[in-house]
């Protein structure tokens, strides 16, 4: 028997170290991979609320199983077009470094 | 029994994320997050969503993170070099994330009492319960869905595509 409140806890952890990652790395793959880390918090979060709704209500809910599954089928959606993204970037440009790709910085 | 899962699952997605975080060399932040990932699978099932749980493994640490390692493979990155980014980054992006992280933990375990505990067993969400919704109730955005996929696949097609 585990509090569901771990499972947050948990997802929180997760995605809080997502976003370090994301600020503190400096390969632009790397930085995608963070993208993920955080898009994983968030569907452990959702399915851990999924459980509780279901202890709630009494029967089985199955909306929040729904959500993490449109999550994951737009996360490989964007994993395919950010990957074509940077093997475009990396043609034009020849580096993976995110601070030499600062062309729309002011 | 599962406070004992939990915990070595729970460990393992933490000390994979904190690798991915402290790795210099992409291949082995790709390779840690197949560790996340994979561990963030089995505490689906511990939570009953057994469906999802085979998706994370074949559609995450299968098909994305394949994906991201034949790109770090095709453009043969190195070790990454330690530039300083922006910072704003350093001054407000870490305490930021610790006060989010500080202040969703709280949350969640002072409320603990309210979500309850989670039982082995129990809720199982099956293939067929999680089809009967899909498929009744929500076929439309299913469908667009997958033509978001099909638009996504094109657009990687193209935009990967060497320039004649």
């Amino acid at each position: 028997m585990v509090p569901i409140a771990y499972y947050l806890v948990l997802s929180a952890v997760l995605f809080s170290i997502g976003v370090a990652a994301f600020l503190i790395k400096r390969n632009i793959i790397t930085v995608f991979m963070s993208i993920e880390l955080m898009l994983n918090a968030v569907n452990l979060a959702f399915i851990a609320f999924s459980r509780q709704w279901s202890q709630t209500t009494g029967h089985l809910q199955v909306n929040g199983q729904i959500f993490v599954f449109f999550v994951m089928v737009v996360a490989a959606a964007e994993a395919a077009v950010g990957l074509a993204i940077i093997i475009a970037v990396f043609r034009a440009r020849n580096t993976l470094n995110v601070d030499q790709i600062d062309l729309m910085k002011l | 029994m599962h406070l004992a899962l939990f915990i070595i699952f729970a460990g393992l997605c933490v000390a994979g994320a904190l690798n991915l975080l402290l790795q210099r060399h992409p291949i082995n932040s790709a390779l840690s997050l197949i560790v996340v990932m994979s561990s963030l699978a089995v505490l689906y099932l511990l939570l009953g969503a057994e469906f999802l749980a085979a998706a994370q493994v074949i559609v995450y640490s299968g098909a994305i993170m394949v994906l991201f390692t034949f790109v770090i493979m095709l453009l043969n990155a190195g070790k990454e070099e330690r530039t300083h980014g922006s910072k704003l980054a350093y001054i407000a992006g870490f305490p930021g994330a610790a006060a989010l992280l500080g202040l969703l933990t709280y949350i969640f375990l002072s409320h603990s009492a309210a979500f309850g505990h989670a039982r082995l067993g129990e809720y199982l969400a099956t293939t067929g319960d999680l089809s009967r919704v899909l498929f009744r109730d929500l076929l439309l955005p299913f469908e667009v869905t997958s033509v978001l996929i099909l638009i996504a696949i094109l657009g990687a097609v193209a935009l990967a595509r060497r320039e004649h």
